[in-house]
């Protein structure tokens, strides 16, 4: 066991880990911050995507040593007012919901860094994010939205 | 609680019963359902609160799993209390009898396409009593006819004086009025939210992280549990190292349990790494040789058998030594996980009184039961707290996971949280059957069809009351056949695998919709006739099939040219009370064998409805994962188990791979429908009809894979 001091929505959380330990389990059992979610384990869903200094990431297989003194956001991060959640709303994107944390935190990583990304370039930043109730038409839907309201602004 | 009006009055009638009291949180609309009137208290279904503030909480007894249903059940009610949209939120309500599924009563389950269908009508008078009543007490206050007032968006007007009076302000003048027995449900033209579209409820929450999933309970003192499993079917364990898994740091205990050894630790990570620590030995499972090929070769073998019979009309073997054209083929489909985005998990506290459980469950009831069988508690005191699904697809109206928890929890006396990892819910789930189908058919030198042989070998996992042999998903859509045909004859012949099975978003009609609406496709062919036409001569009798049928074809353009070589197909599916046509606008790259699905145009009538946005979405959702069906999604078995593992073997579509949809919805005031299901049985049929439309290569497989489109294409 170590203590961690791990940066996450720009606050400092001090835990007592494994230093192999998946940061996503830190996040979601130490931290309770509960919106980045388990789905697969070896980072072939995308459910669990978090940033780390503002590159999307799968947290499932991210060992929790290696993001110490890096800056990390979560879904619970992301303001309200942000484009990409605010276009989720708009489409009225989500189903069940479950995988969309990871959805739209890969979007907001897209969008911030490419603010008029081709359908190729959506399909690239996202096809590593599963959805089993079929919202992928309206997530791009969504991200176009979004990222036109980010080149209004 | 106390009310003013005679119960007695209402019990025993038919339809709905209501009751009111003035509880401390404002006007409470109370449904008798209790046949005992010994006691003072009631014991009602409260469907809706109105508090003084003027806002309305619905409570909403089916689960969210992300159908919209939370936000369709508080339209419903909103509409006929004609209460303002602004005002209304939703409230899970408990596992409690007065709010079991109407109108039978006997349990609550979220499944089958059947929460709007079986609430409608019941929401409906529910709100429209309530709005009676608020009328009626508004005309008292004011010394008026109720006649000559109104309700309008949370208030009640009286019209020649213009005086009105907010719905909060007449909540304990209400709650002393007695309840009407049939009030005056809404015509259509007055509707403010039915048929709309409207924003969903739940979703501000689903962005931000904060809904509650299974996955994200916490309660003081949980433990966090793992299980090592047997890696065959029927395997049983030979041992296990108890020391070195207490040995791995914040392990506690190893209990053994139904299914396998369990572990409970400080965290996931310890739990996990406490399993792995157990190195448990299985010996061979009851079927050791299991694997992918044997099962199919079992299934289509069985196609040689006589079966049993689950319909007979005419004489086939007749009808079909006549016939003008005879075709007969065979179809196999795979069995399918549900691979819900939310691993199966439970939380459970047992203690020496009480149990709560917090379960993304589709089945509170059966949940309840489970836990009562294994703690032996009264059911109340068992408390069982359904929260959002992450996906449910079926699966979670399956009690196994549950059960695991509250095995361990009674085992090691604290709470425990039970995870599982993507491979035990792909290698331990029940799936939807492989299926395998012979089917021949006769046609008359006028091109109609006037024979149907057809004989199915499935899983069993839900069967008729009156036939315990045959099963009820294997022959949807075969026994009830939706064309005409003079002669039919349906067989099912049951496997005996130790691979289980059960329900997947739409069961049978799933691969039904597949083989009936592969195989009209290829006598259209065989009778030289358009698929559409062909179609709609044999759905005479069949007036709603016909229109979505016909509704589709329009809007897709049916009969048009299309680019390069793209090509249509269609496909027209009945399942829950819904009538669904489909037309795909394909392409296939006869080089690769890869098909591209440019377009689906989708045509359903499910009569009245309540969200039209969320209809649309709940289209997409059944048509995508009839895609992914179509495409990737097969168990592969080995050794006498499961062999596919997690999301790199057991694919699902990727947004790479996704369709546009485009649903057009019958303004139809026909008998309700189901919409989570009914969309994804055409899908596949409308792909499989398209590619053969493109190519002439005729697809009878699924997943449909490069290399089966080209072994499809050499044959064609």
């Amino acid at each position: 066991m170590a203590q961690i001091t791990l940066n996450i929505n720009e606050q400092d959380h001090t835990v007592q880990v494994n230093e192999d330990v998946p940061l996503l389990w830190v996040i979601r059992e130490h931290l309770q911050l509960t919106g980045t979610k388990f789905g697969c384990g070896i980072s072939q869903c995308g459910a669990c995507t978090v940033h780390v200094d503002g590159q999307p990431m799968r947290s499932c297989q991210l060992q929790v040593s290696r993001v110490v003194g890096r800056k990390i956001t979560t879904i619970e991060g992301i303001a309200e007012d942000h484009p990409v959640k605010q276009a989720w709303i708009d489409i009225q994107v989500p189903q069940c919901g479950y995988c969309q944390s990871g959805q739209i935190m890969s979007a907001v990583a897209l969008v911030e860094k490419n603010s008029n990304p081709s359908e190729e370039e959506i399909i690239q930043a996202m096809d590593g994010n599963l959805c089993r109730c079929g919202t992928y038409t309206r997530i791009k839907t969504a991200i176009r939205q979004a990222a036109q309201e980010v080149r209004n602004s | 609680m106390k009310s003013n009006i005679n119960r007695r009055e209402f019990l025993g009638r038919t339809g709905l019963t209501l009751a009111v009291v003035a509880a401390p949180s404002g006007l409470v609309i109370l449904a008798l359902n209790k046949a005992d009137d010994s006691s003072d208290a009631f014991s009602p279904t409260v469907w809706y609160t109105l508090a003084p503030d003027g806002r309305v909480t619905v409570m909403v007894s089916k689960v969210e799993m992300g159908q919209g249903t939370h936000t369709a059940l508080a339209m419903i009610v909103a509409e006929e209390l004609e209460v303002d949209w602004n005002l209304v939120q939703t409230e899970q309500s408990p596992v409690r009898p007065e709010f079991y599924d109407p109108p039978r009563k006997s349990g609550m389950v979220t499944a089958g396409s059947g929460s709007i269908r079986g609430m409608y009508e019941h929401l409906r008078k529910a709100g429209a009593a309530g709005r009676e009543m608020l009328v009626q007490a508004a005309a008292k206050k004011w010394s008026v006819a109720a006649s000559e007032c109104e309700a309008i968006q949370s208030q009640v007007h009286h019209r020649s004086s213009g005086r009105s009076l907010s719905y909060g302000e007449l909540v304990e003048e209400a709650s002393q009025l007695p309840v009407p027995e049939e009030p005056r449900l809404k015509e259509k033209s007055e509707f403010r939210l039915l048929r709309t579209s409207v924003q969903r409820l739940d979703l501000p929450d689903k962005i931000n992280g904060k809904a509650k999933f299974g996955i994200d309970t916490f309660i003081p003192g949980m433990v966090y549990g793992a299980i090592a499993r047997p890696p065959a079917y029927g395997a049983k364990m030979r041992s296990y190292d108890e020391a070195a898994a207490k040995s791995v740091p914040g392990v506690h205990e190893v209990v053994e349990i139904d299914r396998g050894i369990a572990v409970c630790a400080d965290t996931l990570d310890a739990a996990w790494k406490g399993r792995k620590a157990l190195n448990t030995q299985w010996g061979q499972g009851v079927r050791p040789d299991l694997n992918t090929e044997n099962m199919e070769q079992e299934l289509t073998s069985l196609l040689d058998t006589p079966g049993v019979s689950a319909r007979q009309d005419g004489d086939v073997t007749a009808a079909l030594e006549q016939a003008d054209k005879r075709l007969e083929v065979e179809y196999f489909l795979p069995y399918l996980s549900h691979a819900n985005m939310e691993p199966m998990n439970c939380t459970v506290d047992v203690g020496e009184d009480r149990c709560d459980i917090w379960s993304p469950t589709q089945a509170q009831t059966r949940v309840l039961e489970a836990v009562q069988e294994i703690t032996g508690l009264e059911t109340d005191q068992i408390h069982v707290h359904p929260t959002y699904l992450g996906c449910g697809l079926g699966r979670r109206a399956q009690t196994d996971y549950d059960r695991e928890a509250t095995q361990m929890s009674k085992a090691v006396g604290r709470p425990v949280k039970l995870i599982w990892s993507r491979e035990e819910d792909v290698q331990y789930g029940l799936f939807r059957p492989a299926n395998s189908h012979r089917i021949a058919g006769a046609l008359d030198a006028q091109g109609r069809v006037t024979a149907w042989s057809h004989k199915v070998a499935a899983g069993s996992f839900f069967t008729f009351p009156n036939n315990p042999d045959i099963d009820v998903a294997a022959v949807s859509g075969l026994r009830d056949l939706q064309y005409q045909v003079p002669n039919v004859s349906v067989d099912y012949m049951k496997p005996d695998l130790p691979i289980p099975v059960t329900f997947w978003r739409s069961v049978g009609n799933s691969h039904n919709g597949f083989t009936v609406e592969g195989f009209m496709d290829e006598l259209a062919h065989a009778a030289g006739q358009d698929p559409v036409e062909f179609r709609l001569q044999h759905l005479e009798h069949a007036p709603r099939t016909r229109r979505v049928l016909e509704l589709a074809a329009e809007k897709a353009a049916w009969g048009q040219p299309l680019q390069g070589a793209q090509a249509r197909g269609v496909a027209v599916f009945a399942a829950f009370g819904s009538y669904v046509a489909q037309v795909a606008e394909v392409s296939v790259d006869e080089k690769t064998g890869k098909v591209k699905v440019h377009r689906i145009v989708c045509a359903l009538d499910c009569g009245p409805y309540v969200n039209s946005d969320t209809v649309a979405a709940q289209v997409m959702g059944a048509v995508t994962m009839g895609l992914s069906a179509t495409f990737k999604e097969q168990i592969e078995f080995a050794d006498g188990g499961v062999q596919s593992a997690n999301f790199f073997d057991y694919n699902l579509l990727r947004m790479s791979e996704a369709v546009d949809v485009e649903t057009h919805i019958v303004d139809s005031d026909d008998s309700i429908g189901g919409v989570g299901e009914p969309g994804l049985p055409p899908t596949a049929p409308a792909v499989a009809n398209g590619v053969f439309a493109a190519t002439g290569a005729r697809i009878r497989r699924l997943p449909m894979t490069p290399e089966r489109v080209l072994e499809a294409l050499k044959k064609s």
